[in-house]
């Protein structure tokens, strides 16, 4: 059975993607965070950086942030390693996702709050941090999961940037094993849903949980 | 002066339009002849057999009957399948589709291309969404066990590009603990990491691997020699290949497994071009303006 001979070259892949989405959603979690801040945040010119940011980026194939990231980078001088552009591209596009699903929890919080915090004197990033984040993070977190899922399916972009990951084991196993083709597949399948469906029974576990503490 | 070569290659394109629409509605190509059947016809001037006959309840005789098939190809392969602006892949690969499709009677425009990619390409032929299968296909052992293949039609070898001034690499050999870029899951990027130890870079098509090789971020990338000089073709001075081939990659056309008849059937077409020099006006015509005409390979009957 092709797929348990070749399990190290699996599991070798299974870690890359792995590493790619833990990678970008360290970088990508904190960036849509302080977008998602600038996005509702009194000073015009922020929120303006932050809209056109995110409306860049989340309607720009991922295809075509790679491409700027490993082509267009380079031919302006900077060249980076494989890895750290794949990184990058993965996290330029999937922060505006995160902002977006943390935007939509901050606007679930009643606007007294925030009336309220500033009314006492705090100021604009206490208010955030301190009142609207603490509320909001509870009802973002099924989306960030959501996000999650979608930006573990986006890694297999950078299979086709120089990163060995879970795509290009079944690449590269599909080639040696032209008889087992669908098997190879299968594997891959398998090895992806190992990472999304335990983020999916997360996203319900968490869920419930807030549920509960309402 | 810009926007006036452009509204010159507009009125060009604009007049090959109209010209190849008054064409006979047979002729494929606004390059091939009126389609007189004898004298050859479509983008390789090829005859078409008139009413061939074949043994009822063959696939040729199918394929005849139905006045069409479906074949297999790349379309990103330069010099041997590349899409091109009609749709239509161009190529040697194409070329030998198009020679086997005539010995069928079927003109070159009855023929349906169908992209295949190295993931897809025994699937394809085990559900009978092609008839065949011609994309620089190396013929080997697993895939023998679920596909036929007739030919071998081209023998092609793994070389190795590297940058113009590069001293250091000379072969295969050197590329050890190195970078090295090719598209993942084709056999030369198997072998360079297996056999020589190389670090793969891998990417989607080979196309992706001359940036970083020009900045540096990789130090070869290698498939088979034929691709390869393609881009040394495109970009004079920047590329060249060191060593000799180190591979034996024969192409061969697959088709659908224990279909005999068919195998032997192609490949009597096949050594028959190679004996009346069509294989070699063929090659000249497509992979050809850019490599030296081989001699034909020896077909394997298994």
């Amino acid at each position: 059975m092709v797929i348990f001979d070749n399990l190290p070259l699996y599991f070798e892949a299974f870690l890359q993607t792995l590493s790619l989405l833990l990678l970008t959603t360290l970088f990508a979690l904190p960036l849509g965070t302080v977008i998602a801040a600038m996005r509702i945040s009194p000073i015009g010119s922020l929120r303006a950086t932050a809209t056109v940011y995110t409306e860049i980026l989340r309607n720009t194939p991922l295809v075509l942030v790679f491409i700027f990231c490993f082509v267009v980078l380079p031919i302006l001088g900077v060249v980076l390693p494989f890895m750290f552009s794949a990184v990058l591209a993965l996290t330029l596009y999937t922060a505006p996702f995160f902002a977006e699903a943390i935007r939509s929890g901050i606007n679930g919080v009643p606007v007294g709050q925030a009336e309220a915090a500033r009314s006492v004197g705090m100021t604009f990033g206490q208010t955030v941090t301190l009142v609207v984040l603490p509320q909001a993070i509870r009802s973002v977190i099924p989306p960030i999961i959501n996000v999650m899922i979608a930006l573990t399916k986006n890694t297999s972009i950078a299979g086709g940037f120089f990163i060995f990951e879970l795509f290009n084991s079944g690449r590269r196993l599909v080639n040696d094993n032209g008889d087992q083709v669908i098997a190879v597949l299968v594997g891959v399948a398998i090895f992806y849903l190992l990472i999304t469906i335990p983020l999916g029974q997360l996203a319900d576990y968490l869920e419930r949980r807030v549920v509960i503490k309402r | 002066m810009k926007l006036r070569k452009i509204l010159v290659g507009t009125a060009a394109v604009a007049v090959a339009v109209a010209l190849s629409a008054c064409g006979a509605p047979g002729s494929a190509t606004s390059g091939g002849s009126t389609s007189t059947a004898a004298a050859g016809a479509g983008p390789y001037d090829l005859p078409v057999v008139e009413s061939p006959s074949f043994e009822a309840g063959t696939t040729m005789a199918k394929l005849a009957e139905a006045g069409t098939m479906k074949i297999g190809t790349k379309f990103d392969q330069p010099l041997f399948g590349l899409r091109g602006l009609d749709g239509k892949p161009v190529g040697f690969d194409a070329a030998i589709g198009s020679l086997v499709a005539s010995k069928l009677g079927i003109p070159f425009d009855k023929i349906e291309w169908t992209e295949t990619v190295s993931a897809n390409r025994e699937p394809f032929l085990q559900s009978g969404q092609v008839d065949a299968v011609i994309a620089t296909y190396t013929i080997n052992d697993k895939r023998k066990q679920v596909v036929d293949f007739a030919g071998p039609y081209f023998v092609a070898g793994q070389s190795v590009l590297v940058l113009e001034g590069n001293t250091e690499i000379t072969g295969p050999q050197d590329l050890s603990g190195k970078p090295v870029c090719s598209v993942e899951g084709s056999t030369p990027a198997a072998n360079i990491v297996e056999k020589y130890g190389a670090v793969l870079q891998p990417t989607d098509v080979y196309s992706k691997c001359l940036d970083p090789l020009k900045n540096g971020q990789v130090v070869a990338m290698t498939t088979d020699n034929v691709i390869l000089s393609g881009f040394v073709d495109q970009n004079p001075g920047v590329f060249k290949l060191v060593g000799d081939t180190f591979t034996e990659e024969p192409y061969g056309i697959g088709l659908t497994k224990d279909d005999t008849a068919m195998r032997t059937f192609v490949n009597e077409t096949l050594q028959a071009a190679f004996d009346d020099g069509t294989w070699a006006r063929l090659f000249e015509q497509t992979a050809g303006t850019v490599l030296p005409v081989p001699t034909p390979p020896t077909i394997n009957q298994y």
